[in-house]
């Protein structure tokens, strides 16, 4: 271990801000990152072990001890579950002998938050790499592949088949540009003319808040400093969206020649492309087409000829929702653990390494390079005033088509149920967990800043589905995704999470609705970060819409005590050997 | 920049640099906080310091004062709020005041009485934590820490040493020791460390310290943390 260590510190020239990276391989080597390895990384890269441990503790793809040589994942996806993943994940802990946080000496076996393969669930994740469509054939085959230690690299590819599901391509998917085209343009009309032309778009950040992206790379451009960088945010893991895997599997050229068009603008050297660990099985396929475009003239020294060098390395993110915020993205980056930063200063001014960073999603990357050759007009001709041009979609749930849609801002809610064939629809989850939930008297709504954002998560239930099933699915989410720097978040989605538990297992109160709501509202308040400030959203948005849904989990009693009694006295029973009615106590307010 | 902002109405000078709550600490304006400390980095965590800032809630210690700033703080909303705040950190860890040698000297006690806390108000989650009593000189009770980071940040900035770090995330969250097996006695740490000090309740303590102050006679007995505060905000001024 030693000698790989040594040889892996010195390909990452003992660099701290790769430390994700070197944790990483480590992970994939030895399946575990152990107590020595941590002592002889501190003392390689020069480092304290605590930045070391604290990392393997936040990102949930890295481990202090050994699991196994096989580590399963199983996606936990409010989809995940609509397609079956319950009767699913039974089969294989009875075929494995494990329960969902166990392992024995060759297998481990988890669950992981959404796996961005909503449209192709349920989906696993072994060693790190996806398995869409998981049904019993598949995991049959998975166990006895297991069983004869057959080594991951031999497994049949066809278990690893991941489909793109573009269902409906519009303004920007249609019209794929060629290498290059975006940067000559912006060659040949100048670098502040082609800002001027991004700005006449209208273009808006693609990951939801709608920053216009040219206001931000001219704040960017502006800062005194020698130094800038251009970052692509890739780290999709809002539950129920997967269009930047799509776009990053087609269109990845288009996306970074946008972050070329980008640190050609704002003055950068070095980009990076976040991309999240999930979707692992995307980085060879990445990584030679960045070889190529260096090829091309189109990254590297002298870039198309000029006096204008550029490059872009991909990192891979270890399973944190959080690292999708920009300055938890950031700090992760620079090999510690992703925690949002305080704000100001923001990224634009201070970013990684505290130089002045753009960060933006891969859509409005994609966005930006078609907008450079085809120009403002063309994109403006499309969607709203204030949202111009189109949306990508990820469209998952309840629907007859699910995959990728693109559409113009404006669109309503109707049209894009009626286009994916979605039928007896009891409501949406636009914009995912942290986004709201919109029941059919709003699907004549539109899509666009204005009225409904999204980042692209667009989730159908249909009427036979427990609206507090997915409530209570993407509230747990949000508990074990808080980073737990800031105690409304920390402590409060737990809160959260205990108290929807105690209306969804039927010892809820009225009292306990309006306690569970003043929580919300608290959260949501004074939390740290967006996904503190969100995290509410699911229980809000459906408790305004519908309280009769949470009225039906309630004891009619006024008070109920936040634990089961009679459960808590098991212990007791237990060492006594008792279990007469005299061992037994009732709820308050019952009598049994 | 230097110039003022209202504070409850209230016109408050700043200096170039400064955040709200030290303007306001100048000014003899009470915050209250658990995770800032004058002395170090602010940190932004225990929240208790959210103000309203032109209608948006932000927190006093880390958000930088500017001129013309509608600033609202003693309003009883936000009280309300940081009482929560507070319930939340009592229920996270284990906290038992009764026993607890920290007691009439211990912040989050007497942030507590200053927002008129009663009761838990929430369920307890009551933690198995473990204790780290190897180190002849210093004692950490994990139960006690709110995480707030103040020993981080001191053991880095006042002492040159890095003995503590976080770690984990969610609900999950601890402190870890820099040290090979993990415990203090292995560590860099000595009493004497402002890390140690500088603790806001009874997770960091001073060994053989207990009771030579008796209990009814210590900082937070007859005095609130109000004024406490800010006659040391004033003492680090001089």
């Amino acid at each position: 271990m030693e000698s790989f260590i040594t040889t892996l510190v010195e390909r990452h020239e003992s660099q701290a801000t790769r430390l994700l990276e070197m944790l990483r391989e480590i992970q994939t080597t030895f399946h575990h990152i152990s107590d020595d390895a941590i002592a002889l990384l501190a003392a390689k890269v020069s480092i304290p072990r605590t930045q070391i441990i604290s990392c393997i503790e936040f990102y949930s793809f890295l481990h202090r001890h050994y699991q196994g040589h096989y580590e399963i994942l199983l996606s936990d996806s409010i989809t995940d579950h609509m397609l079956g993943k319950q009767s699913l994940s039974t089969y294989l802990e009875d075929k494995l002998g494990l329960q969902p946080g166990q392992h024995n000496t060759h297998v481990s076996l988890n669950n992981t938050s959404c796996t961005g393969l909503c449209d192709q669930g349920p989906a696993a994740l072994i060693n790190g790499l996806a398995i869409a469509n998981l049904n019993r054939q598949k995991i049959d085959q998975i166990t006895a592949l297991i069983q004869q230690e057959v080594p991951l690299s031999q497994w049949p590819a066809s278990l690893f088949e991941i489909q793109d599901n573009i269902q409906q391509p519009g303004l920007v998917m249609k019209q794929p540009i060629m290498a290059g085209d975006s940067l000559k343009a912006l060659f040949q009309c100048g670098l502040a003319e082609g800002l001027a032309e991004i700005e006449r778009s209208g273009l808006r950040g693609r990951g939801g808040a709608g920053f216009k992206t040219a206001l931000k790379w001219r704040f960017c451009a502006e800062t005194d400093s020698t130094e800038r960088f251009v970052v692509c945010n890739a780290d999709e893991g809002e539950p129920g969206t997967f269009k930047d895997r799509v776009l990053l599997n087609r269109f990845a050229d288009q996306v970074f020649e946008g972050m070329t068009l980008c640190a050609a603008i704002i003055g950068a050297k070095q980009g990076f492309l976040y991309l999240r660990g999930e979707y692992l099985f995307l980085y060879p396929k990445l990584h030679n087409i960045l070889q190529q475009r260096r090829q091309q003239g189109l990254l590297g020294n002298a870039i198309l000829g000029r006096d204008f060098a550029f490059d872009i390395e991909i990192r891979l993110g270890v399973g944190a929702y959080i690292c999708g915020e920009e300055s938890a993205l950031i700090e992760s980056l620079e090999g510690e653990p992703g925690i949002p930063r305080n704000r100001p200063p923001y990224p634009v001014t201070h970013g990684y390494l505290g130089q002045p960073t753009v960060v933006n999603n891969v859509e409005t990357f994609l966005s930006a390079a078609a907008i450079m050759v085809y120009g403002a007009d063309w994109f403006t001709a499309c969607g709203s005033e204030t949202s111009t041009g189109s949306k990508i979609l990820s469209i998952c749930g309840d629907c007859e088509k699910p995959g990728i849609y693109e559409y113009a801002f404006g669109v309503t809610i109707r049209q894009i149920l009626n286009d994916c064939g979605a039928q007896d629809v009891f409501g949406v989850q636009v914009g995912g967990p942290s986004g709201s939930f919109i029941g059919a008297d709003e699907f004549d709504r539109k899509l666009a800043f204005e009225d409904l954002a999204t980042g692209g998560s667009f989730i159908i239930f249909n009427q036979q589905r427990a609206l507090l099933d997915i409530v209570q699915n993407f509230t747990h989410f949000f508990a074990h995704e808080s980073c737990g720097f800031c105690t409304p978040c920390r402590v409060g989605t737990r809160l959260l999470q205990k108290q929807l538990d105690k209306i969804c297992d039927g010892h809820g109160s009225a009292g306990d609705v309006a306690e569970l709501e003043k929580l919300c509202q608290l959260v949501k308040s004074t939390s740290h970060c967006g996904l503190g400030q969100t995290a509410a959203n699911p229980i809000l948005t459906t408790l305004q819409r519908y309280p009769e849904r949470y009225e039906q989990h309630l004891k009619t009693i006024r008070y109920e005590p936040g634990f089961d009694l009679d459960a808590e006295l098991e212990i007791a029973r237990q060492l006594t050997g008792r279990d007469d009615p005299g061992a037994h106590l009732s709820q308050t307010g019952e009598s049994s | 920049m230097t110039g003022y902002f209202k504070l409850d109405g209230r016109s408050i000078p700043f200096q170039p640099g400064q955040t709200i709550i030290q303007a306001a600490a100048d000014a003899d304006v009470y915050i209250p906080h658990l995770c800032y400390h004058p002395d170090f980095t602010p940190h932004g965590s225990c929240k208790l310091c959210s103000v309203q800032v032109n209608g948006r809630i932000c927190s006093a210690c880390t958000f930088p004062a500017s001129d013309g700033l509608e600033v609202l703080s003693e309003t009883s909303d936000l009280n309300a709020r940081r009482q929560k705040i507070t319930q939340m950190l009592f229920v996270e860890g284990n906290h038992f005041c009764p026993y607890c040698e920290k007691s009439g000297n211990c912040q989050l006690q007497a942030v507590a009485y200053h927002v008129k806390m009663l009761d838990s108000h929430f369920p307890h989650f009551f933690p198995q934590r473990p204790l780290d009593a190897t180190h002849p000189d210093v004692l950490l009770d994990y139960d006690r820490c709110i995480f707030c980071a103040l020993c981080v940040r001191a053991s880095q900035e006042a002492d040159g040493k890095n003995v503590f770090a976080l770690s984990g995330r969610n609900i999950n969250k601890h402190l870890i020791i820099n040290s090979e097996s993990g415990t203090l006695k292995d560590s860099d740490i000595a009493a004497e460390d402002k890390a140690v000090e500088v603790c806001p309740t009874g997770a960091l303590l001073r060994r053989g310290q207990a009771y030579k102050t008796p209990i009814g006679q210590r900082q937070y007995d007859h005095q609130d943390i109000e004024q406490v505060s800010l006659q040391q905000e004033k003492a680090h001024d001089v």
